[in-house]
């Protein structure tokens, strides 16, 4: 077992881990950030991503022992007292029907505005190459990123 | 009538933004995988990696001295209770169903067949004891390919053969039809098998206390679920609970009662714990039942005008290891919809459905529908080609018009409504049609490698799975009605029980505008349960866009229950009769005396008080009801895809996508393009990207999201959508939307990359058309020059 | 699906690093990013008993100008590639090709130096660094020694890295402004790995091709040199059609695998056409 230190949205947590803990179940399963789901096993889907000191990586392929030290932020983070406004334009524009691939898209698309604040549409469908919708066929959530975009977020 | 009430309607058409959003956009979920109860363990399964084997020998004891492990089972250790997985539609008489044990016994039949399981105190260690179990196998060989399956000497999958079915239908004199037509085209199609790849995999949670379980599952059926756990697995049906919590889509692939359901049941049973497995993605590809897999020999005769005389249909069906729950059905879905919106002299059409060792396929998006418009719509563009006139206008002068509805088809369905024209029209105008026509014939005219080709469907569809009656005439188990109840709180806020059970399709919104409209009560006071056979213990569930269709008449139904009860208590509290009343926007006022009025509200606290009931009227305000149309439904529309295709690489990209769908009244236009998006989009994936592949042995090459390639946003155009509207038959007018757009797109598409290389000499590519197909057909028409 | 177990060990400096991957021998395996190693380790087709963990060697990472050339940290990640200044200006071949591997969140983690020492025929970086004239810079139980990039790649997954051996740098030598470059990468789906990728350099000189260089993306067990079509484009007319012929060449001397997504004669052919895009894109025709 390793011993790790973590920050997960704002809360520090100290666990000792087996070095093969994914750290996805260790959000999961160990802090109880059930909000970030599993996809797939090939980190081709996406649904996992959250912000790992500041920048998007698919939780499934990352270990929790490398995460030891750094600042995670999930989708039940990146609320700060209200909605983020990623958040508010994925519901205001129609960006999901099951949502089993919406904290990923979203955490996904913060971190696209974040690198690039106002982004073309094509260039918001390539930052989101690496997140899988079966629902909506993407319209709405490039819509939706539009609109965040234009509403501006934060750095 | 008060001047001040809002209109009654005014809820239906409006674009509300979703009540589900709020938990799914912060992460608080309920998936399945997410639930962990007090001493819950693991289950991981042992899966054959043989296509086709005898098994010899299974000793699990090895792994049961690994850490954490609490319990191992073969399929051995089942045998006296796990039965066989249900198929709800034998199709004919003498179908062969085969025995399907939820765990292998003695012969496995597809890669991924479960042969044991491991209990253990959480996942990983699970895991690990897989490796730990020894199976002895004599190899068998694999049967792979459905259109040698029925030679003789063929390898069996099953002691009684390869064949499971055959079924027939014939309407009008196709001999005739096809004898001296001036015309006569005839093609086959490849259906390729698909995975459905809904985002969230299976997973399931079983507790027991006392005699009762209760299961947790990512199911689109909770209530058939329950009743097969109880007609099947002799689990007595009032001790049996399944709860369908979140569920992250479906698309068909949980329109099923799996292996891994019931052994979870049983399993748990046995250790007296809860148990949870949830499987990966690998593992869905291999085992969620796959789609399509159909072979399509199609003939159509047609006089020299282009007038259709008579469509004839041999497919032929893979269907996999076993008959699942609808498996033999799926193909029939179609069987009625080659014929599509075009008036024809004869009609015949035979499917024959056959084993082989894969996993079984059953419903994916569509179902048959999209199999048979892929066909029909294809071979139209052929017929057009062979006639040399237009695509477009061949379809124009077969197509039913709209004045001629209601319509009975060679293939015997009625359709009630449509109007190809206006939405061929409107289709059209927002593609630029012409214009692009005009970039075509110049791009060819320049030799430009990259060509432009345009693709059109005209599809119609039979959804809302439905008439109880019709199914039963098809051998269809079960029936197709559904159910609903109101319950109008003392507050005046209403509950809404629905037997639907939403996975994604925003019925929570949808359900509340249509009560909201009923009951003449503010959306937001509606709350909508479902997916808990506890809270809603009535059902047929979702699936074949039936929710809207026959789920949303139920409400209509159960809301009238309400008013008229409301009506008569309203009555006593304005002393008047209650045929003097009038009910509109949620009050109810005396006629010729609108100051005489009770809200909806006002009734429900006085029923409550239940001070001054009329005598007989007991103090409730709820009511159950249940809805079982006459008829399927039937939304149609005019896709137009444009393509632009690269000769040198076989690379085709979509240009544009114009969509214009008539699914009836639309109670959320924002739903509904949201269903059409997501549907064109995987039609899209059928003719462009994905195909679950075999290798000769039976392998799965397409185990992963690396080798079934899902479309991202990067691979998919923007869609362009626009809606005409004919009313169906119904109260509400309604059609269904889930599946239009899957049915609609991948003909569509196809059409468009055989338009843009027709020039060349290209008249078919095998879907998905890889760029590396792609390349070949151009190849191959060029003579096989570079 | 889930790893099987193994030790772990994340040093703070590379001798210790050096040590403890000599000590694990041939069940030792190197993880700095992850992102190829991570889905070969939930499969259960990697099953390493130890993993050395790079995460701790600040000093591999980032891009230094050492005059001539750029020394870059073997655990610089994708996204840095596409975003150094020093590489934009001097190798932004690099950064392009970078900018093609998987998707954002995947090039956050994944470096320059996993995806060369996992040396996957069908990652892009291989071919980028060959046609680059690359040089591994690798620190091992005897010490430090180079590498050409011409050399490192032996066979498929498998490099000259010897036992106990880590890759900690790559040396590239900085092209001038009248070198034009581009990647060509086919694949189906934005996503999927390359079907033929093709790394394009030119030295364009009076409306002439003086030198090119063109690496090929999984066109056989190992990257390639398309000499060929280097030998044919140097001196050719910077036109498409000198080069689309130069390109004719492109397959010679490779082995192209079969898969699901291209049969070899296909990706032959890919390799001409791309190759001879991508040579046109370079010297900016």
């Amino acid at each position: 077992m390793t011993h790790i230190t973590v920050m997960v949205d704002g809360v520090n947590y100290a666990d000792h881990v087996e070095p093969r803990l994914l750290l996805v179940h260790y959000l999961r399963e160990v802090v109880g950030k059930t909000g970030t789901p599993i996809g797939c096993d090939t980190s081709n889907c996406g649904a996992c991503i959250v912000l790992m000191d500041g920048v998007s990586v698919k939780s499934c392929s990352v270990l929790a022992v490398q995460a030891d030290g750094s600042d995670i932020t999930t989708i039940e983070g990146l609320a700060d007292g209200e909605l983020h406004p990623v958040q508010r334009a994925f519901h205001e524009e129609h960006a999901l029907q099951c949502g089993y691939c919406t904290p990923g898209m979203i955490m996904a698309a913060a971190d696209l505005l974040r690198d690039n604040p106002h982004p073309t549409d094509e260039e918001i469908r390539e930052g989101l190459e690496g997140n899988l919708c079966r629902c909506t066929g993407y319209e709405n959530i490039v819509r939706a990123v539009r609109r965040a975009a234009e509403a501006g977020v934060a750095p | 009538m008060t001047t001040t009430t809002e209109a009654p309607g005014a809820e239906l058409g409006k674009a509300r933004l979703r009540k589900e959003d709020a938990r799914l956009i912060t992460g608080q979920t309920n998936w399945t995988d997410n639930i962990k109860l007090p001493g819950m363990l693991h289950m991981a399964f042992l899966r054959s990696p043989f296509a086709h084997a005898r098994i010899t020998r299974v000793d699990v004891s090895g792994a049961l001295s690994q850490p954490g492990v609490i319990a191992a089972f073969s399929g051995a250790d089942f045998a006296g209770e796990q039965g066989s997985l249900p198929c709800a539609w034998p199709v004919t008489a003498d179908i062969v169903i085969p025995a399907h044990p939820p765990m292998a016994v003695d012969e496995v039949r597809y890669v991924g067949e479960a042969i044991a399981v491991v209990v253990a105190r959480d996942r990983y260690a699970a895991a690990d004891a897989l490796a730990s179990i020894d199976v002895d196998y004599e190899p068998l060989p694999p049967v792979l390919d459905i259109r040698t399956a029925l030679d003789d000497g063929a390898p069996k999958v099953h002691e009684a053969g390869n064949k499971s079915y055959e079924w027939v239908f014939a309407s009008g004199d196709v001999d005739a039809a096809f004898r001296d037509a001036p015309v006569v085209v005839e093609r086959t199609y490849r259906q390729q098998r698909l995975i459905p790849c809904a985002m969230e995999p299976r997973a399931v949670v079983a507790q027991w206390l006392d005699d009762q379980v209760t299961l947790w599952s990512a199911t689109q059926i909770p209530h058939v679920l329950r009743f097969a756990l109880s007609a099947f697995f002799g689990i007595p049906e009032q001790n049996v609970r399944v709860v369908a919590p979140d569920v992250g889509g479906g698309f068909g692939s949980k329109l099923q009662v799996t292996a891994e359901e019931v052994l979870a049941v049983l399993v748990g049973r046995r250790v007296g714990k809860a148990v949870k497995w949830t499987e990966s993605r690998s593992e869905g590809n291999m085992t969620v039942h796959h789609g399509r897999d159909q072979w399509q020999r199609i003939r159509i005769a047609a006089d020299r005008d282009g007038r259709i005389r008579g469509l004839d249909v041999d497919l032929l069906a893979d269907m996999g290891a076993y008959l699942m729950l609808v498996t033999p059905g799926v193909p029939l879905l179609g069987a009625f919809m080659f014929p599509a919106i075009y008036k024809m002299d004869a009609y015949s059409f035979k499917c024959t459905g056959i084993f082989t060792t894969k996993m079984p396929t059953d419903a994916y998006r569509g179902a048959g529908r999209p199999e048979a418009t892929f066909a029909i719509e294809r071979i139209m563009d052929e017929l057009a080609a062979e006639i040399g006139i237009e695509p477009l206008e061949l379809r124009e002068r077969n197509w039913i018009k709209h004045e001629e509805f209601p319509f009975t088809t060679i293939a015997g369905l009625t359709y009630d409504s449509g109007n190809y024209e206006a939405a061929t029209a409107m289709a059209k105008e927002l593609f630029d049609y012409d214009g692009l026509r005009r970039e075509q014939q110049e791009r060819n005219d320049r030799g430009d490698p990259v060509r432009l080709g345009i693709g059109i469907s005209t599809f119609t569809e039979m959804c809302g799975l439905a008439p109880s009656r019709v199914l039963g005439s098809l051998s269809y188990g079960a029936g197709g009605w559904e159910s609903a109840s109101i319950r109008m709180l003392p507050t005046g806020k209403v509950e809404v029980v629905t037997g639907s059970s939403a996975h994604g399709q925003g019925h929570e919104t949808a359900w509340s505008q249509i009560v909201a409209d009923q009951l003449g009560v503010p959306f937001e006071d509606i709350r909508v349960l479902h997916g808990d056979t506890l809270v809603s213990p009535r059902g047929m569930d979702t699936y074949g866009s039936r929710s809207l269709a026959v789920g949303g008449l139920a409400l209509v139904g159960a809301c009238d229950k309400v008013v008229a009860k409301a009506k008569v208590i309203a009555a006593a509290m304005l002393e008047a009769s209650p045929d003097d009343l009038e009910f509109s926007a949620g009050r109810f006022s005396v006629r010729g005396d609108p100051e005489a009025s009770k809200t909806i509200q006002e009734v429900a606290l006085a029923t409550f008080a239940a001070h001054a009931l009329p005598e007989g009227v007991e103090p409730s305000l709820d009511s159950d009801a249940t809805y079982d149309p006459d008829n399927f439904s039937f939304p149609h529309g005019t896709h137009l895809c444009a393509t632009e295709v690269d000769t040198e690489t076989g690379f085709v990209k979509i240009r544009s996508y114009v969509a214009v769908d008539d699914v009836g009244v639309v109670v959320n236009p924002m739903i509904v393009e949201g269903q059409v998006h997501g549907g064109i989009a995987q039609g899209i994936a059928q003719a462009l990207y994905e195909e679950g592949v075999y290798d000769d042995d039976g392998n799965l090459l397409t185990t992963t999201l690396a080798d079934y390639l899902v479309p991202s946003a990067a691979d998919l155009p923007s869609y362009v959508t626009g809606r005409n509207e004919t009313q169906a038959s119904n109260r509400l007018g309604v059609k269904g939307v889930g599946e239009a757009g899957t049915i609609a797109s991948t003909p569509a598409v196809v059409n468009a990359i055989i338009d843009a290389l027709r020039p060349l000499g290209v008249n078919d590519i095998t879907m998905p058309c890889t760029p590396e197909r792609v390349w070949r057909a151009v190849q191959s028409a060029n003579g096989g020059a570079a | 699906m889930i790893p099987a177990k193994f030790e772990y060990v994340r040093p703070s400096s590379l001798d210790e690093a050096v040590s403890a991957l000599a000590e694990g021998g041939d069940d030792a395996k190197v993880i700095a990013g992850g992102q190829s190693l991570m889905p070969l380790l939930r499969l259960r087709l990697a099953y390493p008993d130890l993993l050395v963990d790079l995460g701790g060697l600040e000093d591999l990472r980032g891009v230094t100008d050492i005059g001539g050339d750029l020394l870059i940290g073997a655990r610089t990640t994708h996204y840095q590639l596409v975003h150094d200044p020093l590489i934009a200006e001097h190798c932004g071949l690099l950064a392009q090709a970078a900018g093609t591997v998987a998707d954002p969140a995947v090039r956050h983690r994944g470096t320059l130096g996993g995806s060369l020492a996992h040396a996957d025929p069908a990652g892009d970086l291989p071919a980028v660094v060959l046609a680059l004239n690359g040089t591994m810079i690798v620190s091992g139980p005897a010490g430090q020694r180079e590498i050409e990039a011409a050399d490192f790649f032996v066979d498929y997954l498998t490099t000259a890295l010897g036992p106990g051996e880590i890759l900690t740098g790559i040396r590239v030598p900085k092209l001038g402004n009248d070198w034009g470059y581009r990647y060509e990468k086919f694949h189906r789906t934005a996503q999927a790995w390359a079907i033929v990728g093709v790394a394009a350099l030119a030295r364009r000189s009076n409306g002439q091709v003086a030198e090119a260089r063109v690496g090929l993306t999984n066109m056989g067990p190992v990257p390639i040199r398309a000499a060929a079509v280097e030998a044919a484009a140097a001196g050719a007319d910077a036109n498409a059609a000198a080069l689309t012929a130069a390109a004719a060449a492109a397959a010679e001397g490779t082995n192209p695998p079969a898969d699901l997504h291209g049969a070899p004669d296909y990706r032959s052919h890919l390799a001409r056409v791309l190759t001879g895009r991508a040579l046109a894109a370079a010297a900016g025709v």
